[in-house]
């Protein structure tokens, strides 16, 4: 059993680490996106479907990041907790939600509770790559561009219902021991746009664009959002290692406090046993000798 | 030939090179482009599948096949962000 848990705790902990320094090595990339983002749409007067809100939101579209296995303390839990009040707030708000649900837990939580999921996917909590990032963002982008021409629950045009605005639910991972879930608008999405003036001289030159803005924002606008999913899901994963790494290490101690306490209780046991033993025999022999002596 | 351009290599998963080099060619959806020192301030997708040369001061030359890919050329050097890039073989030096 201690073992077991141990050794979990082992792999855990070199997976965070791992998750970490994929964490780093994904933030040249995305610091990168968000300046051209940002110079594109400071120099580019432009109104992107993805980048403005709707007016009428009916289906809000929630991604859930969970883990595919158990024995992660309440990591899974807490993030479907938050989803839930997300969710619950969203339906306040007269809008519908959409589930699209990443890990094992996720789905089986909202399976046994037979509440539909638009779409899951599995298999890769723990070591996500940007290829799964990739296809988790492209049926989402699908979704909500075909929630564009949606009117009041009527598919629209292209017979498809979509959704007007897409939530994440995922974990960040803060420390070592603190990994908190939280919930983030990835769709219409928020450019910060810096107004020339306020800029640093030379910060943000008049760029050229080849092809033309709108076209680049369009190709830029997915990868942006895929690179926003996989950010989440390496930041899910190293939490969620590091939640397992803390559930498996009270494991190991539990253990050990159970088998340091069942190792005394043996002893004593034994040693009670024992000490029984020799005053029976002590107790014999007293008697054989009394009774011998009388002969 | 003392000035030089800071070129960044990225792909999503990692950075993949950077360093000074004296000039990039790349290909946009427009067309061929070569980036030297001082180039206007650029915004550019590259073509599918492209292909990124890197010529270093030396003389010799890297090169990347690049996916998805995006050139941002600004006063502070060369951006290329790309969904993958591997090096490309050698031998194909223009």
């Amino acid at each position: 059993m201690k073992k077991i848990t141990k050794a979990m705790e082992l792999v855990a902990t070199s997976r965070i680490a791992k998750a970490q320094a994929r964490v780093g090595a994904s933030l040249p990339y995305a610091r990168a996106i968000t300046g051209v983002l940002t110079a594109l749409a400071s120099n580019a007067r432009i109104d992107h479907p993805m980048l403005t809100p709707r007016e009428r939101v009916r289906r809000a579209g929630v991604l859930l990041v969970t883990a595919d296995r158990g024995l992660a303390g309440g990591y899974s839990s807490n993030a479907i907790k938050t989803a839930e009040s997300l969710i619950a707030r969203l339906q306040a708000d007269g809008k519908q939600p959409v589930l699209y649900v990443i890990g094992r837990k996720g789905v089986s939580f909202y399976r046994f509770r037979n509440r539909p999921i638009e779409a899951s996917w599995t298999g890769f909590s723990e070591q996500p790559s940007f290829a799964d990032a990739r296809e988790v963002g492209q049926t989402l982008i699908k979704a909500f561009t075909a929630g564009a021409d949606d009117v009041d629950g009527d598919p629209g045009e292209d017979g498809v219902l979509g959704v007007d605005e897409l939530h994440i639910v995922y974990t960040e991972f803060k420390s070592l021991m603190t990994q908190t879930p939280i919930t983030r608008i990835i769709g219409p999405l928020q450019v910060e746009e810096r107004p020339r003036s306020e800029a640093a001289p030379g910060a943000l030159p008049d760029y050229d664009f080849e092809p033309d803005p709108e076209a680049l924002l369009d190709a830029l606008l997915p990868k942006y959002i895929n690179t926003r999913i996989y950010a989440a899901l390496l930041e899910s994963a190293a939490s969620e290692s590091a939640a397992r790494r803390r559930a498996m290490k009270s494991a190991t101690d539990n253990a050990e406090e159970m088998i340091d306490k069942y190792t005394r209780e043996m002893n004593s046991a034994r040693q009670a046993g024992i000490t029984q033993e020799i005053s029976e025999i002590v107790g014999g022999a007293n008697a054989l000798a009394a009774s011998g002596s009388e002969v | 030939m003392a000035q030089q351009l800071h070129v960044q290599l990225v792909a999503v998963e990692e950075k993949v090179w950077s360093g000074e080099a004296e000039m990039v060619m790349a290909r946009t959806t427009e067309g061929e482009l070569g980036v030297l020192p001082g180039h206007a301030p650029l915004l550019g997708q590259l073509a599918e599948p492209g292909q990124v040369r890197i010529k270093l001061p030396g003389g010799e030359q890297v090169a990347y096949d690049v996916a998805g890919g995006f050139l941002s050329v600004s006063d502070r050097g060369v951006t290329v962000l790309a969904e993958t890039a591997t090096p490309a073989s050698a031998a194909q030096g223009s």
